[in-house]
């Protein structure tokens, strides 16, 4: 079973749209978005949920009012700055700060902190119209994004073992941080989507250096390359440089904007030219998988 | 006054946005770059650098003299950073969130400190010194952004508006990045991606509690989603940038808003009155 993941470093790059499309043109597949901050593969793919889980990871700190005496051990100790004072002069934990370390619960000289499990979102099994969807929701300001991360990738390659799907496409986030690695080691092949701007040569750059770090082998797509055909050629350059292999380009193109709002991926709604230049560019990523 | 601007959805313009308000403005201004993954602004802002630090976050170090292999400290952390069988612990300094808990625990003293670097800040200025720019980046391979951008906040001070770039999404870079802020101006595009996205930044900031409006960018080239989700919500749309091509160009080559679009300078410009008046 092979596993692709489709990442950009810079945000808007076209990630989803793109793999929209091979999630069209792929024959046997299994489709998982990772980026759970923003999740936006499931409005062209119109997934039916088939099973949604929660997810919980981590604990979080929740000091009881009563209990407390004051003291400020926590606070001293808290490295996160995670704790406030109430206006009754208790101790309070501020939700969004607390990295659920637990040092409080320690501390605390009259025990008054539990530490509750954390309910981070959930995780989707369904189904679509190109096949099995694995997604997932982080709830609003939560942790543990690279958690679910590699929750998500692990459920995909669990259903893709059991439905016998010989690949995986992931719609990966952007950045080069924590639910990015999450989303790339150990997989088979990296599509880095740019476009031909300074930031996406720059972001480019520090994402196959990613690749590079963890060893995962990478080839580059430039999108809306005729907005600098100057630029593109010094990006597929840098590719190279960065030691990974430009496969193809995409011209700018409305169509994209039209079929996403239409709910459906660019092949379905259109034949032009950006169409066959990602036909022939998901053909050469499927050879390089053999 | 700190003013954030951030959005669930990258690519949306938002280094453009937090760029052409610190060139609109003729004050002595902050910029500071929190999208510590990616940062751009410098390539906009090409400011002239005086400083460059690492951003340096504490690691366990084991004293094998002093430990007794009795796991104490592998049992406590919560990001299994320390992994103890019958042994002195192995440590996984990327996965070390610098809590101090493994200290605490520890019954013999055998945990000290050693720094490891997690990313860079950059200090510099531009437009002649009236701009000071402040950009954190996150080493390659490191995870943690919250440390950086940690730092990055260290250096805004109080007396002079502030421009915060933040990085795209929700979760813990964002709120980390949103943390002082006083004001967050989301920047959409008006697609089902857009709007999708700029309903999660919309709950997130709500649940912070900060004041915020929206800036569309490209607004006349999509659908209306945008606009009628803002009405609904009665949420101001301070903004609207036009799709222009000379726009991406500009963009592409490094130019700003206002070497495409010269007369939204005056916009740009009113833009941190308009919130002082609405903020109060």
């Amino acid at each position: 079973m092979k596993e692709i993941v489709v990442i950009s470093g810079k945000g808007g790059t076209g990630k989803t749209s793109i793999t929209g499309c091979f999630a069209a043109l792929a024959e046997n597949a299994i489709l998982a978005d990772c980026d759970v901050d923003a999740a936006d593969l499931h409005m062209l793919l119109a997934p039916e949920v088939i099973k949604a889980t929660d997810f919980i990871s981590g604990n979080e700190a929740v000091i009881r009012e009563d209990d407390c005496i004051a003291c400020g051990v926590c606070m001293e100790k808290c490295r996160f700055n995670a704790i406030e004072t109430t206006p009754e002069g208790k101790c309070r934990v501020d939700p969004y700060g607390c990295e659920g370390c637990m040092v409080c619960v320690e501390v605390c000289p009259v025990k008054a902190i539990d530490f509750p499990p954390n309910h981070c979102g959930e995780w989707y099994y369904s189904h679509t119209r190109f096949g099995p969807l694995v997604h997932a929701r982080l709830g609003i300001a939560q942790e543990n994004s690279g958690k679910l991360v590699s929750t998500v990738r692990r459920e995909a390659a669990v259903m893709a073992e059991e439905l016998q799907k010989d690949l995986i496409i992931v719609d990966g986030p952007p950045g080069i941080g924590c639910p990015v690695i999450a989303s790339i080691t150990g997989a088979s092949l990296l599509i880095v989507v740019t476009e031909p701007t300074i930031s996406g040569k720059h972001d480019m750059k520090r994402v196959l250096e990613l690749a590079k770090h963890f060893s995962v082998p990478a080839l580059v797509i430039v999108n809306k390359w005729d907005i600098n055909p100057e630029m593109t050629a010094g990006i597929e350059e840098e590719a190279v440089l960065g030691g990974a292999h430009p496969i193809g380009r995409i011209p700018y193109d409305r169509a994209f904007t039209v079929a996403q709002i239409n709910g459906r991926t660019l092949v379905e709604e259109s034949s032009g030219i950006s169409v066959e230049n990602i036909t022939t560019i998901w053909e050469k990523v499927c050879r390089e998988l053999k | 006054m700190i003013i954030a601007v951030a959005s669930g959805k990258g690519g949306t313009g938002k280094t453009t946005v937090a760029v052409a308000l610190v060139l609109a403005s003729s004050e002595p201004v902050a910029y500071a770059d929190c999208d510590v993954e990616e940062p751009n602004g410098s390539i906009f802002l090409k400011p002239e650098v005086a400083e460059v630090e690492r951003v340096l976050v504490e690691v366990p170090d084991i004293d094998e003299e002093k430990c007794t292999s009795c796991g104490k400290c592998a049992r406590f952390c919560q990001f299994n950073a320390l992994v103890s069988l019958g042994t002195p612990p192995l440590v996984f300094p990327e996965l070390c969130h610098s809590c101090g808990g493994c200290e605490i625990v520890c019954p013999t003293g055998a945990i000290s400190w050693r720094k490891v670097s997690v990313g860079e800040i950059t200090l510099g200025r531009s437009d002649g010194g009236r701009i000071s720019v402040v950009q954190g980046k996150l080493d390659v391979g490191s995870s943690l952004a919250p440390p950086v951008i940690r730092q990055v906040k260290t250096y805004i001070a109080d007396d002079v508006l502030t421009v915060i770039d933040c990085p795209p999404g929700t979760s813990c870079p964002v709120i980390e990045s949103l943390g002082d802020a006083d004001y967050v101006l989301l920047v959409t595009e008006p697609t089902p991606f857009g709007l999708h996205d700029l309903k999660l930044a919309v709950e997130t900031v709500r649940v912070l509690g900060i004041p915020f409006s929206v800036i569309i960018n490209r607004f006349d080239e999509g659908d209306s989603g945008v606009e009628d989700y803002c009405i609904e919500e009665s949420i101001d749309v301070i903004v609207r940038i036009p799709h222009r091509r000379e726009m991406a160009e500009a963009y592409s080559t490094g130019g700003n808003l206002f070497d495409a679009i010269p007369e939204m300078r005056e916009l740009f410009r009113e833009i941190p009155r308009i919130i002082v008046r609405g903020v109060k």
